[in-house]
C-alpha cells in the first residue's frame, strides 16, 4: 500500500515536472472586510466559471469557516499553476459582540456571530501550518500597519513561505496602495479591485510567478 | 476631592522573557491583560508566539468580561543580514505593547512609532 501510494506520488510529481505544471495550496488571509471572499469568488469565477466561495457582506466576520476549492488551473505569463485556494475567516485580536449590533443584528445573533468569529480566527491560524503560500489581502483605504498584517507577514517570513500582498479596494477614492508598499517594502504588492476586477490580470501573473 | 484613577503597566525585560517558554509568556500576558494591566515586552514575541497568543485570546473571549487584546509591535526589520540568512537565524521580536481591547486604542502607527491611547476602566 505504501509502495503504491509512494509510486503514485512520484509519478504525479514526474508528470508535473515534465509538463511544467506546478501545484500550490494558497490561503487568502487578512483582517475582516479586506475583501478576501470577494477576491476568492472572482478567482473562482475567472478560472472555473462557476460557484462561489461564500457570501459577501459589509458586516465583519461574514466568513466564519475556511472554504477550500481544489484544482483551479491558472494560466498566466506563459506558465501554468494549479492552485488549491483556501478562503479563511478574517483574523482579529479582539471580537466584541456589540460591534455586530451596530450593523443591526439582534443581541442574540450578535453573540452567536461573535462566538463563531472567534472559532473562525482559530481556524485561520490552524490553516497557516498547512499552506504553501498566502495572498495577504489588505484594504488600500485603511491603515496597513495593523497587527494582523504584521503578524501574518512575520509568520510567513519565519516559515520562509512565499507571500504576495494584495492591495485591494483600489476603486475607493481614498485608496492608497503606495502606503502599503511603503509599510512592507520587502514584499511584492499588487494593487487591484476585486469588486470591479481591475488589474486582476496583473495579480494572476504575479501568482504564476510567485507561487509557480 | 479629586479621584485619581490609575493605569497599571508592567514592563517586562528581555532577560525575563528569555528564560520563559512560549506558553509561559502567553499565560503571563493574558493573565495580566485580563486583570486590566498594560504589558510592554522589551523584546517582544516571535511571530509564532504572536499567533499562538491570538489563538489563546480567542479561546478566552467571554461576553461582557473579556473582548480580546490590542497588541502593537513594529513590522519586522527589512531582510536581515546575508549571514543571518545563511545560518537560518530567526527574526527577533521587537518591542511590543499589549492591553485589554476595551482600554487600549492605537491612534497611529508607522515603521518608527506607535501612539496609543489608554482609557481608564470603569
Amino acid at each position: 500500500m505504501g509502495f503504491i501510494s509512494s509510486f503514485r506520488d512520484n509519478l504525479g510529481a514526474w508528470i508535473n515536472k515534465i509538463f511544467k505544471k506546478k501545484r500550490a495550496k494558497i490561503g487568502l488571509y487578512g483582517p475582516p472586510n479586506a475583501g478576501k471572499t470577494t477576491l476568492a469568488n472572482r478567482i473562482l469565477k475567472d478560472w472555473s466559471g462557476e460557484g462561489t466561495f461564500g457570501t459577501v457582506s459589509a458586516v465583519p466576520h461574514e466568513t466564519r469557516r475556511a472554504m477550500r476549492k481544489e484544482g483551479l488551473i491558472i494560466n498566466a505569463n506563459g506558465s501554468t499553476i494549479e492552485l488549491d485556494i483556501v478562503d479563511t475567516p478574517g483574523m482579529a485580536t479582539k471580537i466584541d459582540f456589540k460591534e455586530f449590533m451596530a450593523f443591526g443584528l439582534s443581541e442574540a445573533e450578535s453573540k452567536k456571530r461573535a462566538k463563531e468569529a472567534t472559532e473562525g480566527v482559530i481556524e485561520a491560524i490552524k490553516w497557516l501550518d498547512d499552506l504553501d503560500g498566502i495572498l495577504l489581502v489588505m484594504d488600500s483605504s485603511e491603515d496597513p500597519y495593523t497587527q494582523v498584517n504584521v503578524t501574518v507577514i512575520g509568520n510567513m517570513e519565519a516559515r520562509k513561505l512565499p507571500l504576495l500582498i494584495v492591495a485591494n479596494k483600489m476603486d475607493l477614492p481614498n485608496a492608497s496602495p503606495s502606503r502599503i508598499k511603503d509599510a512592507f517594502p520587502q514584499h511584492a504588492v499588487v494593487q487591484i479591485s476585486a469588486l470591479e476586477g481591475s488589474n486582476i490580470d496583473n495579480l494572476y501573473q504575479a501568482i504564476a510567478t510567485h507561487f509557480g | 476631592m479629586i479621584l485619581m484613577r490609575e493605569v497599571h503597566m508592567d514592563l517586562i525585560s528581555e532577560e525575563k522573557l528569555e528564560n520563559m517558554t512560549s506558553m509561559e509568556k502567553i499565560r503571563l500576558i493574558l493573565d495580566k491583560v485580563k486583570k486590566g494591566k498594560i504589558v510592554v515586552l522589551e523584546s517582544g514575541l516571535t511571530p509564532d508566539e504572536e499567533v499562538r497568543l491570538i489563538e489563546m485570546t480567542m479561546t478566552e473571549i467571554r461576553v461582557d468580561e473579556f473582548s480580546g487584546i490590542e497588541i502593537e509591535t513594529y513590522p519586522s526589520k527589512k531582510g536581515g543580514s546575508f549571514l543571518d540568512k545563511i545560518f537560518g537565524k530567526t527574526l527577533k521580536g521587537r518591542m511590543t505593547v499589549i492591553g485589554p481591547a476595551n482600554q487600549i486604542h492605537t491612534i497611529e502607527k508607522d515603521k518608527y512609532q506607535i501612539s496609543t491611547k489608554v482609557s481608564l476602566g470603569d
